[in-house]
């Protein structure tokens, strides 16, 4: 099965983007496809490249992009809820006269029509958030 | 478009319904909610938005947002029909806990049970719920 995966939370105050994690990391265990992750809402913060948790704790932000990484999933951040947030790739500083950028290279920012798609495109869309 | 989501997806028409739970200011889910409801409306799916719990207080007339310096985003659900997204779906009950009838409501909507809703969400292929 194709899945479509929906993170509305943001790291670590929020249980969500975990479980979202672990959910893909079973589905893909047991031969399915994730085909793509869509971070929404404060879910953007989860794309910050300069995430830097205590030793002892779990990497969330790394844990994503090594999935996508190594499993081909697709890590979209929306361009709009990021913006406004203060999360920004490398064009989209350069773009807005920003100094610096803080989203990792493992995801990408595009627009809302890409969770839209993965609506159409999945046999399913799950959400994970409040 | 990425690589690995370039299947077809011409003529396939989904059935969204866009849940929406929150009251419209406090946090940011309502507001965001609404740019997926617009965005989708490109995608020429089958879109519905239902309106439970405090999700009622989005279609209420009458807010004002001067004070609290929020952006007041009432008048993008009147423009909804403007992006044929006419199918907009009340919770009776939820209204009634607030103490809320249509009347109260800035746009045309159909109000139905909590159960008579639960069957319609039943019969989504996608339920974004915020």
């Amino acid at each position: 099965m194709k899945f479509g995966i929906l993170v509305n939370e943001g790291p670590y105050t929020h249980q969500a983007s975990d479980t979202a994690f672990k959910f893909a990391q079973a589905a893909i265990a047991q031969g399915h496809e994730v085909t793509r992750v869509f971070f929404y809402h404060d879910g953007v913060n989860n794309a910050s490249r300069l995430t830097v948790p205590p030793v002892d704790d779990r990497h969330v932000v790394n844990r994503w992009a090594e999935l996508g990484e190594k499993h081909g999933v697709d890590l979209v951040v929306c361009i709009a809820a990021a913006q406004r947030r203060g999360l920004l790739d490398d064009n989209e500083a350069k773009r807005q006269g920003r100094d610096a950028n803080n989203i990792h290279p493992a995801f990408r920012i595009s627009g809302l029509g890409q969770l839209v798609e993965s609506g159409i495109q999945n046999d399913r869309l799950v959400t994970f958030g409040d | 478009m990425s690589d690995d989501m370039d299947m077809d997806e011409g003529g396939t028409i989904k059935k969204f319904m866009f849940v929406n739970r929150k009251a419209p200011y406090g946090t940011v889910y309502a507001l965001e909610a609404l740019e997926v409801v617009l965005i989708s409306a490109a995608f020429e799916q089958d879109v519905s938005m239902a309106f439970v719990d405090d999700g009622v207080y989005q279609l209420m007339k009458g807010i004002n947002t001067e004070a609290t310096e929020l952006k007041n985003f009432s008048k993008t659900y009147r423009a909804l029909d403007g992006y044929d997204i006419e199918k907009l779906y009340v919770d009776q009950e939820s209204l009634a806990a607030r103490g809320l009838t249509e009347d109260d409501l800035l746009v045309d909507v159909t109000v139905m049970s909590s159960a008579e809703l639960a069957a319609m969400m039943a019969d989504q292929d996608v339920v974004i719920s915020h």
